[in-house]
């Protein structure tokens, strides 16, 4: 009998979706995540590692404080804080067996992340305005690299929490364990991007 | 080749059929009182995690008159317990599996590289 054969006598499902692999003590979904995580680690680093490069080959270095949006920046800071609080509060509730608290800290966690854009946005808008772009020399460069590509992230977040909110919740009626764990593993991704924030506000803005 | 070596079967039936199986989920095995006193933690670490940003630009504004190493020095310092705390608690790397932090310790590696790779450069006396 061959695979396909198989699969139409029973539904196949996913394995170690929820239980942990005894060789790994994880369920297949969290180890995946952390590989994916330490892909990006990678990716960031390589930004971060070209950022020391050009600075320090650099004899006038161009300061982020002087033309950039501190308040803005900071309020950032904290609305990202504030949403990878609301992810560990929507799981800590599904695991409570509260999807409607869960479902609603979620949703708060893509409101931050909308804010967050938004300021993003009022951010490149004045700095289009002012006339920098990434061509206007390296530091501003980096600069539209790392937030943009951060910013991305921050879409893919909030994307990713949107269907779980949305359509998605329908997995918790069917397996409750397995929605937990899902939110689980994409609030590691979002802590992960609040994580590259708190390197990225230093180092762009403040020093 | 025989069907059991084209399709895994999951440990899925139940709890204790994993537990049993020698496999330990904490996710599923946490009492209401534990995960409730977890909560306390995140919302002590959120505290902490917004009163460390103020210390960040308060202390920019401070060290204004300072060397630019100084203020280099204690933002990235500051920045390295905020991301402490955020792996610690909200990624719960305090209490994680080996493998995890097998797989961290090569990435922490390999970004070392990538990070002091320039800064060898730059000080390097055949530059």
């Amino acid at each position: 009998m061959d695979a396909h054969a198989h699969a139409g006598e029973h539904e196949i499902e996913i394995p170690y979706a929820i239980y942990p692999r005894p060789d790994t003590g994880l369920y297949n979904g969290k180890l995946g995540i952390w590989l994916f995580l330490a892909s990006e680690v990678m990716l960031f680093g390589a930004l971060f590692s070209s950022y020391i490069l050009l600075r320090t080959g650099s004899v006038d270095w161009p300061r982020g404080y002087t033309f950039l949006n501190i308040p803005l920046a900071t309020a950032n800071t904290f609305i990202l804080i504030a949403s990878s609080v609301t992810v560990v509060l929507a799981w800590a509730n599904l695991r409570l067996g509260n999807l409607k608290l869960g479902r609603i800290f979620i949703t708060i966690t893509i409101a931050c992340a909308l804010l967050f854009l938004m300021n993003k946005g009022i951010e490149y808008h004045h700095e289009f305005v002012e006339g920098r772009s990434p061509s206007t020399n390296n530091f501003m460069a980096l600069y539209f690299t790392l937030t943009g590509l951060h910013g991305l992230h921050v879409i893919g977040g909030v994307i990713v929490f949107a269907y779980f909110a949305g359509p998605g919740a329908k997995m918790w009626h069917e397996d409750r364990n397995r929605y937990t764990n899902r939110i689980e593993i994409a609030g590691l991704y979002w802590h992960f991007v609040d994580l590259v924030w708190i390197f990225l506000f230093p180092t762009l803005y403040l020093l | 080749m025989s069907d059991h070596a084209i399709i895994e079967v999951p440990p899925h039936s139940s709890a204790d059929e994993a537990e049993h199986a020698g496999v330990h989920d904490p996710n599923l095995h946490h009492s209401p009182e534990e995960i409730k006193r977890e909560v306390r933690v995140y919302l002590i670490v959120f505290v902490a995690l917004a009163a460390l940003t103020a210390v960040t630009v308060g202390s920019f504004y401070a060290l204004k008159s300072y060397p630019v190493s100084v203020a280099i020095g204690v933002a990235l310092a500051i920045a390295l317990v905020k991301g402490s705390l955020v792996a610690g608690y909200f990624m719960h790397l305090l209490s994680e599996k080996k493998l995890i932090y097998a797989v961290l310790i090569l990435t922490v590696f390999f970004f070392a590289v990538l990070i002091w790779g320039p800064w060898l450069h730059h000080n390097s006396p055949f530059n």
